[in-house]
């Protein structure tokens, strides 16, 4: 996309390293040099986002932390009863593994992306999306048999109510980046095959030129929701 | 490494970023209604937010003429005064002074100021309005819905924000204030995006971060602490409507109400309080540093002098917001804490006065021997260094945990925070609107009623807030509908809230007159040319006023210099403009 450099300045002739970050941002136009407004807007939106992850999260340590009422055991709540013996957290592995490995596809559709290897592109984010879709239809398995077990955000048969609360709440806000992100990669995919980044064509709603930088954009927010993942994964299934 | 460095008189050709596609707008609803134009959405957030502005006034007329006459208006039930104190908080803090820093002041000044045809994303820009916009009428509503308002105090406090005792508790009331909130949040972050992103990405050629006017400076920062803070209310706001439609107790403790056992237990209020606080001190800030920002400008401005240590200016701005992320706490003195929180709270609070001082000597400097015209916008910019010390003063008591546990609570708080983040930004506001008014229509507001405006507003501020510090101190309980034969209570607080309210009433029926100078400019204003202040900011600069679709005609502007070259010796007029290269000639770029 853009290549601004200080003004006049030849890219050659800028410093590296420290001195160079001290360049760019006493320089004019552009703080993040060769960064474009569409990924620099990602980068700032992650940060806002991971504020409010943060949020639940230390929410939910402090109620876990402050209720006097036992913390149900994470690694038999969520076991599966598999080849007649119970696994713990088998169903959490399986989808963090999918997850994991979604993200992988993710960088490979990106690195296509920028060879404009359009028909690759499409099929690794189809790839993604397909990926994402079943961790949330996996979520949504986990859910119904918690609740068949009785778990609803008000109480749970096992202890704190605010287990259930606090299950519910952060998994189904992840969830719900999860879809939003599947619902993306497919209009990007979608874009991709038709070849609208090498065809200038606009954007239906903005009216804007997309480019190839939006798939990478696009894993920008992908990364992004499996890496908060980890830390839900972290901090409510293994502790 | 290469030494290289730009001489600021060099001639640099004009350079179009090539991110820049602007939407073209194809009709009268496109240009006028759905716009994408930053100076168009502008002027919509400003009207939306002053319009709700108007709303929370009547309100606090109403909670005035309860506490100067008890008992005299009949549908002023101790209900009806609570939800008139919630919503006028609510509404002033977050539709009023965050909108119209952020969206109004923030839409049209950011890009015109660094020299760009418009916000980085203009479609986003546009949601980020009409998002707005259904916030505010999702609460509108809540004014008629069953129940009322919730009546629970600005800061909603749990566990009695969802109870029935509460107006709007187990009505509609506190869910249409908690889905309003969510969606002001979404609507902001649209448009805090775009803020920040123009700001780092968006400037023109030979505008560096620190040649930015510090009216920038103050909104750019202001951004990021939102973009920081509203995702604690975020959290707060969906815990709590999960408390009250699923029944979770995340803030509810076991509670016995009417006699009877609430299905809630084990949760934790004060999660909530930290949670809000969390975004509601950055929130003071938010609101306060845009206003730090644009009184920069003004005063510099209006008293044809540099800004005084203009570096400083900035460091002070980043700190002040830095540091409002690590105080939030000071607000929960008499929640109950660790003696060594409040200690570390404490401390840290009172660190925020040494760059808000440094703020301060700054602007008293740059006034020291300038040319000071006193214009109205000066008017204003004066008045809000004075009140806003007084506020602040009465903040260094406040934030001592022995002095604030006895203040906390009382209407001593009410007068310190309305002096500080009420009266002072809001008389930025006023002065930025007599100050940026001439760009935005052509005319320069009328200057009789702008005197009447200015000091009605002024002295009637002080007449409303002043003497409340002493009806605080002398023990009067906020948030109390009626007093009573209190025995404690002097006779002179009886006399004083009458005298408070009349002052009051003054002061909110001069406000029609700025309304009507707004409108009667217009078409009556004097003409006011491009540069009626002869300012040397960019915004003053533009091809045609007011600025075209796109600001800068074919040419984008180059800045040879930083924005407070007034009355260099030498030159030719007492103002240099930031695209005027003198001493060199002006280039003719092909």
């Amino acid at each position: 996309m853009a290549e601004t450099t200080l003004s006049h300045v030849p890219p050659q002739m800028r410093p590296s390293g420290l001195r160079g970050v001290a360049a760019d941002w006493s320089s004019d136009q552009r703080a993040f040099k060769n960064v474009s407004w569409g990924k620099a807007m990602m980068w700032v939106f992650l940060l806002s986002d991971t504020f409010v992850f943060g949020c639940f999260l230390i929410a939910y340590m402090t109620a876990r932390m402050s209720t006097v009422e036992p913390w149900p055991n994470a690694s038999e709540v969520f076991a599966l009863h598999l080849f007649g013996r119970d696994l713990p957290l088998i169903l959490i592995a399986i989808m963090t593994f999918v997850l994991i490995s979604s993200s992988g596809t993710m960088a490979m559709a990106v690195n296509f992306a920028y060879r404009r290897d359009r028909k690759r592109t499409a099929i690794l984010m189809l790839l993604t999306a397909v990926l994402g879709a079943t961790f949330v239809g996996m979520q949504a398995f986990e859910w119904s048999k918690l609740i068949m077990e009785g778990v609803r955000p008000w109480g749970n048969p096992w202890g704190a109510a605010q287990f259930g609360s606090a299950f519910f709440m952060i998994t189904g806000f992840h969830g719900t980046h999860v879809t939003i992100g599947v619902i993306f990669l497919l209009i990007v995919a979608r874009k991709v095959a038709r070849g609208d980044y090498d065809t200038d064509a606009r954007g239906f709603f903005t009216s804007r030129r997309g480019n190839y930088e939006s798939v990478e954009i696009m894993g920008l927010y992908w990364h992004f929701v499996d890496l908060v993942w980890v830390f839900i994964f972290a901090f409510f299934y293994l502790w | 490494m290469v030494e290289f460095t730009p001489r600021t008189t060099d001639a640099i050709p004009p350079a179009e970023v090539p991110d820049v596609e602007l939407y073209h707008p194809h009709s009268w609803w496109t240009t006028y209604v759905f716009s994408q134009d930053a100076k168009v959405i502008a002027i919509q957030y400003s009207s939306t937010a002053m319009a709700i502005g108007l709303v929370a006034l009547v309100l606090s007329w109403l909670m005035r003429l309860q506490l100067a006459f008890p008992g005299t208006f009949d549908f002023i039930t101790p209900e009806a005064y609570y939800q008139f104190v919630t919503m006028h908080g609510m509404i002033m803090v977050v539709y009023l002074l965050t909108a119209l820093f952020l969206g109004g002041f923030g839409n049209y000044l950011i890009p015109l100021m660094v020299g760009a045809r418009d916000m980085a994303f203009p479609y986003l820009n546009m949601l980020s309005y009409w998002i707005y916009l259904a916030a505010v009428l999702v609460l509108v509503a809540s004014f008629f819905a069953p129940g009322g308002p919730t009546g629970a105090g600005w800061t909603l406090y749990p566990p009695q924000a969802i109870l029935g005792g509460t107006p709007g508790g187990q009505q509609a009331g506190i869910l249409i204030m908690l889905f309003s909130l969510i969606l002001f949040i979404i609507g902001f972050t649209m448009g805090g995006l775009n803020y920040v992103v123009t700001v780092l990405q968006g400037r023109a050629r030979g505008m560096t971060l620190m040649r930015m006017p510090l009216t920038v400076w103050g909104i750019f920062t202001a951004t990021v602490m939102a973009l920081l803070a509203f995702p604690a209310l975020f959290v707060a706001a969906v815990m709590m409507l999960f408390d009250r439609l699923l029944g979770t107790s995340f803030f509810m403790p076991a509670l016995v109400e009417m006699g009877e056992q609430l299905s809630y237990g084990g949760g934790s209020p004060i999660l909530f309080q930290h949670l809000f606080w969390f975004f509601g001190h950055p929130e003071v800030y938010i609101v306060a540093l845009p206003a730090f920002g644009i009184v920069s400008d003004l005063i510099s401005t209006h008293a044809r002098k540099n800004i005084f240590g203009y570096r400083m200016m900035v460091w002070a701005i980043v700190a002040i917001g830095a540091l409002s992320f690590i105080v939030w706490a000071h607000h929960m003195y008499v929640s109950g804490m660790h003696p060594y929180f409040g200690f570390f709270f404490a401390t840290t609070t009172l660190i925020i006065a040494v760059p808000t001082a440094i703020k301060v000597y700054n602007w008293v400097l740059t006034l020291w021997r300038g040319d000071i015209h006193l214009t109205i916008p000066m008017l204003f910019a004066l008045a809000f260094i004075v009140t806003f010390v007084n506020g602040g003063l009465t903040g260094l008591f406040l934030g001592n945990v022995v002095v604030d546990v006895p203040l906390s609570d009382t209407m001593f708080v009410v007068a310190h925070f309305h002096m500080v983040m009420g009266v002072a930004p809001i008389l930025v506001i006023f002065g930025a609107i007599y100050h940026w008014y001439p760009k935005i229509t052509g005319r320069m507001l009328n200057e009789v009623m702008g005197h009447f405006h200015f000091w009605v507003t002024f002295i009637g501020a002080y007449l409303i807030f002043f003497p409340m510090h002493y009806v605080g101190l002398v023990g009067v309980p906020r948030r109390y509908p009626e007093l009573g034969e209190t025995a404690f209570i002097p006779e002179s607080v009886h006399t004083l809230n009458e005298f408070i309210t009349i002052a009051a009433l003054v002061v909110g029926f001069a406000q029609l007159v700025f309304l009507f100078n707004l409108f009667w400019s217009l078409k009556n204003g004097r003409e006011a040319g491009g540069n009626p202040w002869r300012a040397t900011t960019l915004e003053w600069q533009t091809p045609t006023t007011p600025p075209p679709h796109g600001n800068w005609g074919d040419r984008l502007p180059v800045v040879y210099r930083w924005a407070y070259d007034y009355s260099v010796p030498g030159a030719p007029q007492d103002f240099i403009a930031q695209n005027d290269p003198w001493p060199n000639k002006p280039v003719v770029h092909r």
